[in-house]
């Protein structure tokens, strides 16, 4: 587990809800900060990478474990 | 010397023929990096036409908008039409399975054989149940809840919160007797097509939904 300033749990909902919470989420952070998100949304690991790509911050790891995704995301 | 007076010579033909050739050399290295730059720098926008109002042609405007702004575009709704009833105070959306054959839905509720039988109703059997629509509406919005997916209001807001441009056809608005007053507060304008159009032109993407 990377250290996390913000943690963000948007198990159990679905696509476009995950990113738009994470986009709220890390409105409110500081630059350099690391947010991490949860979700078990199976899109949400395209989103994830896009959303990043897209917006400029870092997705530092995406992990697939058991039964939820996990993303590490830097505000850049 | 003699290459003296011809630096001194070089008539004004020349020079232009010179100067003519290093733009253009300049121009063919450095334009292409610079359009380039250009083109990654700007920001895409999207642009949507939502010309209905039942339930289950509100989500495709409100998620592409929503996730478009959510990936730093501008976003931008246009609502005609039946699509006004998406911007109303009292807003309601319903979805009707009439004139929608391809529509076989599963059951939200009850037990796990119930839930993944595919029910094949035939349309006319469906539209002549009175109150069908209110429970097709019904059973969507549960079947929405229960995979985690908005509701339709629930969008709406997301919208606006992410600042995606709200834009009201005025012509419809008199056309079907409404006022202004109906609406959510958050419309950003009341337009008509003249002053959408060169907007729609230079959206990167424009859809009609």
């Amino acid at each position: 587990m990377l250290n996390f300033d913000t943690e963000l749990n948007t198990n159990g909902l679905n696509c476009p809800l995950p990113i738009l919470r994470a986009k709220k989420a890390i409105k409110t952070m500081e630059k350099e900060q690391v947010l991490r998100v949860t979700a078990t949304d199976p899109g949400s690991l395209k989103d994830m990478e896009a959303f990043c790509k897209q917006t400029g911050n870092e997705l530092i790891e995406s992990e697939n474990q058991a039964n939820e995704y996990v993303f590490y995301i830097r505000k850049s | 010397m003699s290459h003296s007076k011809q630096n001194n010579h070089i008539s004004s033909e020349q020079l232009n023929q010179q100067v003519e050739a290093l733009v253009k050399h300049h121009l063919k290295n450095q334009l292409p990096q610079q359009l380039e730059e250009i083109e990654n720098n700007k920001t895409p926008s999207l642009s949507i036409i939502a010309t209905k109002g039942t339930m289950d042609m509100a989500y495709p405007p409100f998620i592409l908008a929503s996730t478009a702004a959510a990936l730093g575009w501008d976003a931008q709704i246009f609502f005609t039409f039946y699509g006004l009833d998406l911007l109303k105070k009292d807003f309601n959306a319903k979805v009707s399975p009439l004139g929608n054959p391809a529509m076989p839905m599963k059951m939200p509720f009850g037990p796990n054989w119930l839930k993944q039988m595919d029910l094949n109703i035939p349309n006319a059997l469906m539209s002549n149940i009175p109150g069908f629509e209110n429970m097709a509406t019904m059973m969507m919005q549960k079947t929405a809840s229960n995979k985690g997916v908005a509701s339709v209001e629930e969008l709406r807001g997301l919208c606006i919160e992410a600042e995606v441009k709200m834009v009201a056809c005025q012509m419809t608005v008199d056309l079907f007797g409404f006022k202004q007053d109906d609406f959510i507060d958050d419309v950003n304008d009341w337009v008509g097509a003249a002053s959408f159009l060169p907007i729609a032109q230079k959206s990167d993407i424009c859809l009609f939904i």
